[in-house]
């Protein structure tokens, strides 16, 4: 009897950004390991080809770009060949009081976890980059719609990027191209120690889990594996929570 | 914009229509890939292209490629 994998990646080609750490690396990795060509974007070259290094054999490429350009996204866009799937992963995170957050700390994160995806979505559109049948993954956050002091803007970008793909969603329909995004809790990455945020206070949060722990990065990958995947082709507009059970 | 550079212009809102499928006299209403999203796309290129306003009745009115630009022009 054949292998029945309907998650299989193999024969797609698919495009990650942010994978030079994190979540994105971490669904990069998974993505080459169930079959796909990669192509992983980043500012970092270094860390990019660690990324690769990762990878299960295969023909994976790297492309250095900052995504807030546009020029560098114009340039990169036309490199790629046709697409199956994309996975914007690419973002930041800034932890401010309302009080005290300046129009530069608005717009800084607003540019890079809204406004980025976004024209990079617009610009593999217009050069029609992305198949048929094929899947687009937002990463968006659980933080969209769990307040947490000093988190208003990051939690706002992402509530944006849920927004945006839902109309997005409906408007690629006619051409069986899906979009999804996915809303995690805390995943353990580098991202989360930065801003100062206290160790041992992580600790106390990650107990609260009703799994009693954070997420992993290959937790993330698997979900965007299903979305990414032919598993999922009754799926577009939805956005999925993965949380370790905390709501 | 001259007619040339429209005409290119305008199959390049489509994703799956051939660029040779669309001609002057091209009737763009009854073309498969049609839709009122690529009218919406329509009436956002000629904003941002000609800086002038155009309704999806007008556009709807016309018949071929030709008669949308001139209405484009006219206006």
């Amino acid at each position: 009897m054949a292998e029945y994998n309907p998650f299989s990646l193999i024969g797609k080609t698919i495009l990650v950004t942010g994978a030079s750490s994190g979540i994105g690396r971490g669904i990069a990795v998974a993505c080459s390991k169930m079959g796909a060509q990669v192509i992983v974007t980043g500012r970092n070259d270094k860390r990019l080809e660690e990324t690769l290094m990762m990878m299960a054999i295969g023909e994976h490429n790297k492309v250095v770009c900052d995504l807030t350009t546009d020029d560098e996204v114009t340039t990169m866009v036309k490199k790629l060949p046709l697409l199956d799937g994309v996975v914007h992963c690419a973002g930041a995170s800034q932890r401010i009081p309302c009080k005290l957050l300046k129009k530069d700390d608005v717009d800084s994160l607003m540019r890079v976890n809204f406004s980025a995806p976004v024209i990079l979505q617009s610009e593999l559109m217009r050069q029609k980059k992305i198949r048929k049948d094929g899947s687009v993954v937002f990463i968006a956050s659980a933080a969209a719609d769990m307040p947490s002091v000093s988190n208003a803007v990051y939690s706002a970008s992402k509530g944006a990027l849920i927004s945006y793909a839902k109309c997005l969603a409906l408007e690629v329909a006619s051409r069986k191209v899906r979009v999804n995004c996915i809303s995690p809790a805390m995943v353990k990455t580098d991202m989360i120690l930065r801003d100062g945020i206290d160790e041992l206070k992580l600790e106390e949060d990650e107990a609260k889990y009703p799994l009693k722990r954070y997420g992993t990065p290959q937790d993330i990958a698997n979900l965007a594996i299903y979305m990414l995947s032919d598993a999922s082709s009754w799926m577009t507009g939805n956005n999925v929570h993965i949380t370790g059970g905390v709501s | 914009m001259e007619f040339n550079d429209f005409i290119k212009a305008f199959a390049e809102l489509f994703d799956d229509t051939d660029a040779s499928e669309i001609k002057a006299e091209t009737v763009f209403h009854e073309l498969d890939e049609w839709s009122s999203l690529i009218g919406m796309s329509v009436i956002a290129f000629v904003r941002t292209q000609f800086g002038k306003a155009i309704t999806g009745k007008e556009i709807r009115e016309c018949n071929t490629v030709k008669d949308l630009y001139e209405t484009i022009v006219a206006k």
